[in-house]
């Protein structure tokens, strides 16, 4: 990377840190007792999670029945869930690997939590498809082992196997990834540790990393390989999503837009899931000059990107559905807009097409309180989408005889309820124990990206930044 | 500016040699000779070896839905003059969406060489006003729906889908449309050019920070217009047929192209001792946009044509028919050409670090692109508006002549009019650095 950095880029670390300082604030919280915070936050979590798990026992107990499906409807809130949680699960590959083959600094600070996020929205994401399997015990026979008990192999020109493979593809690969990042953080923080116990864990996940410069080219090496295995995961993941429905002759399914438009909308619900979670984390985490409004200002930008990117698809359905003349497909986007769900339609139309819009307001895509709001709007919007494709589009079939509505039941609000239980558990056990904000990285950009450089930032003596900083376009 | 020593110099003016000229003006005169005599063998009938085949290919060949009654030899020429026309109104329009992506991410390297893609637009008029013309003097021919048939229902020829088009297809909303799509390409290149020129008088980040701006609203516009223009320059031309994917695979192929054309004018212009300051950094980079966008092309032909032939409606599936195997098959070789040159040959080509690095393998990647990509819009174009009586000829060979030699006499004069260093720009400084 050029060492040479313009004055017209926003800095990306204030405050004038050190390397010293960066590790003493990111491994503070790792160290330190738990925050009553944290305390509160991970006790109603595992509350949640307890309620939840007792009603997804009840589901497999009692059977699907208890979900408000029907003959009509034979797909709602399960798979919306489902594709709901993938999506999220995009911005940690989009950071961590595109955004570093495009060599952006500010990933930095962020692509830690946003890869642990993830894993967790992976692992939520699947819980469904077991759930929607009714009898998960036999959730094997969607791998491709030969049946011990006859010689019945899976549908290979089925794309729910597709997607078995996809989505465990991405979730291992991602975690490698993850993990290979969190490694010469571990071995600070093993470096650092007091009691035995935790230096023989964080010692022996971090591989006995010793910080030479073999190791350090090593490990640029493996992120760039992992980069590029990543970047066809982001694209192809959400791509075999869009599959499960694309591939059918139901109406407002089988589109071909449906692949490129979902990984848009995965990446969208992905960066306002990690907005929220940054916003929360750089507050109670005194992490405020590590994410910065820079950050938050370049992640509102992605969201307005692809929010606009999904607007688009959205315009292109529908005037494709006028213009192709097919009947069923213009009945289906009709009805989406004016039918029965009406309000999910334009639920969703608001929060995903048009609420973003307000982030080219400088002003507004740079306030915590703003940002905050639009993103929670954004996943709701998101979750909406998910519903209007396939609630909508199932439940007026090509018999009227058989046009149904669909009603959730205690039962399928209590299981979704149990993802978020699923995910803030884990997300906190990980903002507890491991480094949030990846510090070796960080390091690697003080040098270039910090607002006002400290006297000496490693011992070794630096100047003030070459140039005349243009960035400040408040100050006049 | 630190560091401005690293290079001789911060001038540099590219000369538009009176032998590039004359070798140009060979082309052009080529072109229109081989033009002539295509014109002259498809008017006598005796390049045609179509009439041999006339027979056999009737059979196979009418899926279209009677679009060409009776068919006239100028309508080869008149769809050849289209699929060049379309290509490079996508090669020109794609330096200004460069150069506007870049601006809004706040690329730096690729600020040693904006001055090419910069340069690239100022072809649009040209293809716009051809465009325009040959949808005055042929549109009849090539644009099934412009036949007033099909929206009388007292017509035998009366058509209700197409008539249920009509809010979209009929000829004054797409004359309106079309002058808007190069007005508004062309008006805010006209503006981010001027930007870009000003910015080297009188430097400062005012320029850089409107440029942003300007480029931001240029995004917008195309993102919508990169959608419509490609349903109507291309789609509408299948008139029954839809895909929703059309929009962005256009783009797709539009914008691997202008790469290509990028990073071969890039090296052509090193090679001649130009752009010395442009390292293999830079050219590694191009190679990689080369590479990843040649792979995002073949995902969304994939992503097209696969849920086409999965879900198997007869009304999708005739666009692939039609190429696959009607019109005895005429189009079947462009097919696979045209995977082989976008996907397999880049990705195979650009594989390794080693090959983005090294000028002749980017040459021959993209060489292959450039070429491949024609075949794309040769094969979106052709079969809905020649059908069987498309073809490789000596009209087809000369047409490519002569929009090529015109795009690149474009090309130079505009490289002409600037200094091939933004010497003002503020990232100018590291891309002078840039090492990867």
């Amino acid at each position: 990377m050029s060492h040479i950095t313009s004055p017209v880029r926003t800095p990306l670390v204030t405050g004038g840190k050190t390397y010293a300082d960066v590790t003493e604030d990111v491994s503070r919280q790792v160290e330190g007792r738990p925050t009553r915070e944290w305390t509160i936050a991970f006790t109603i979590s595992v509350i949640v999670l307890i309620y939840g798990a007792a009603c997804v026992f009840w589901t497999w107990w009692e059977g699907l029945g208890v979900w408000g499906l029907n003959k009509t409807v034979g797909w709602a809130w399960d798979i919306t869930n489902f594709v709901w949680w993938v999506g999220i699960g995009h911005a940690g590959t989009l950071i961590s690997a595109i955004l570093l083959l495009f060599r952006q600094k500010w990933r930095t600070a962020v692509n830690r939590a946003a890869e642990a996020m993830t894993i967790f929205a992976v692992i939520c994401a699947a819980s469904f498809i077991l759930m929607h399997m009714g009898r998960p015990w036999l959730a094997l026979w969607a791998l491709p082992l030969p049946n011990t008990f006859g010689s019945l192999w899976v549908n290979f020109k089925s794309p729910l196997v597709w997607d078995v493979f996809a989505i465990s593809t991405y979730f291992t690969v991602s975690l490698v990834f993850w993990y290979i990042g969190l490694v010469p953080d571990l071995a600070t923080i093993r470096d650092r540790a007091k009691s035995k116990v935790s230096r023989y864990i964080y010692g022996a996940f971090s591989l006995g990393w010793n910080g030479s410069a073999k190791t350090w080219a090593r490990y640029e090496y493996i992120s760039l390989i992992l980069a590029g295995l990543s970047t066809p995961l982001v694209l192809s993941v959400h791509t075999i999503v869009s599959f499960d429905f694309a591939t059918s002759v139901i109406p407002g399914w089988h589109t071909t837009i449906f692949p490129p438009y979902f990984v848009a909308g995965a990446i969208f619900s992905g960066f306002a899931m990690v907005q929220n979670l940054m916003l929360i984390i750089r507050v109670v985490f005194k992490l405020e000059d590590y994410i910065t409004f820079e950050h938050i200002e370049s992640m509102n930008k992605v969201i307005t990107l692809t929010g606009s990117i999904v607007g688009v698809a959205y315009l292109t359905e529908f005037f494709i559905a006028w213009y192709s003349g097919v009947e069923f497909e213009s009945y289906a986007f009709i009805n989406r807009a004016t039918g029965p769900y009406w309000w999910a339609y334009w639920a969703m139309m608001t929060c995903n097409v048009i609420s973003p819009q307000l982030f080219w307001s400088r002003a507004i895509r740079r306030s915590v309180v703003w940002t905050f709001v639009l993103s929670v709007v954004v996943n709701i919007g998101m979750w909406f989408e998910r519903f209007v494709i396939i609630v909508t589009s199932l439940h007026r079939d090509y018999l009227p005889s058989s046009w149904a509505m669909f009603h959730p039941t205690l039962f399928d609000i209590s299981d979704y309820i149990f993802s978020f239980g699923l995910f803030f558990t884990l997300f906190l056990l990980f903002s507890k124990f491991l480094p949030v904000v990846n510090m070796a990285e960080v390091k690697t950009v003080i040098k270039s990206s910090s607002e006002t450089l400290p006297k000496s930032v490693s011992g070794v003596a630096k100047g003030e930044r070459v140039t005349k900083p243009a960035f400040n376009k408040d100050a006049e | 500016m630190a560091s401005v020593h690293a290079i001789p110099s911060l001038d540099e003016q590219y000369e538009f040699t009176a032998e590039s000229k004359r070798r140009l003006i060979i082309g052009i005169v080529a072109g229109v000779a081989l033009v002539g005599l295509g014109a002259y063998l498809l008017a006598s009938g005796a390049g045609s070896h179509e009439a041999h085949h006339g027979a056999a290919h009737a059979a196979a060949g009418h899926e279209h839905a009677g679009a060409h009654h009776e068919y006239k030899w100028t309508t080869r020429l008149w769809a050849n003059v289209w699929v060049n026309a379309v290509y490079f109104t996508g090669v020109s329009v794609v330096g200004m969406f460069f150069l506007s992506y870049n601006y809004l991410a706040q690329a730096g390297w690729s600020s040693a060489f904006k001055r090419i893609p910069e340069a690239m637009p100022a072809f649009l008029p040209v293809t716009g006003l051809i465009m325009l013309a040959v949808f005055f003097i042929a549109g009849h021919d090539l644009f099934h729906w412009t036949h007033e048939g099909l929206y009388d229902p007292n017509s035998p020829e009366f058509d209700p889908i197409i008539n249920g088009k009509k809010g979209f297809l009929n000829k004054p909303f797409y004359l309106i449309r079309m002058v808007a799509y190069f007005g508004l390409w062309y008006g805010l290149w006209r503006v981010l050019r001027n930007l870009s020129l000003q910015e080297d008088l009188y430097g400062g980040t005012e320029y850089y920070n409107k440029s942003i701006k300007f480029g931001t609203i240029f995004l917008v516009v195309f993102g919508v217009t990169s959608s419509t223009s490609a349903w109507d320059f291309v789609m509408s031309i299948d008139t029954h047929w839809f895909s929703t994917m059309f929009g962005w695979y256009t783009l797709a192929s539009w914008h691997v192209t202008g790469l290509a054309v990028m990073t071969l004018t890039v090296v052509t212009l090193k090679e001649q001792g130009y752009l010395k300051w442009v390292n293999q950094s830079h050219l590694h980079d191009l190679g990689k946009f080369m590479f990843a966008f040649s792979i995002f092309w073949t995902y969304v032909w994939f992503a097209q044509f696969m849920l086409i032939y999965y879900a198997n409606l007869p009304e999708e599936t005739i666009y692939y028919r039609e190429r696959f195997s009607g019109y005895g098959e005429k189009y079947l070789v462009t097919f696979w050409v045209n995977l082989f040159l976008n996907f397999a040959f880049p990705f195979l080509v650009l594989m390794t670090r080693d090959a983005k690095r090294t000028t002749i393998f980017l040459k021959i990647a993209a060489w292959g692109i450039i070429v491949g990509h024609y075949f794309d819009f040769y094969n979106n174009i052709m079969p809905g508006t020649v059908g069987e009586h498309g073809g490789f000829g000596p009209i087809e060979f000369g047409m490519i002549l002569i929009f090529a030699c015109g795009f690149i006499w474009s090309l130079s004069t505009q490289l002409t009019k600037a200094n091939l260093v933004p010497k003002n720009h503020p990232m100018l400084e590291e891309a002078l650095h840039h090492d990867i």
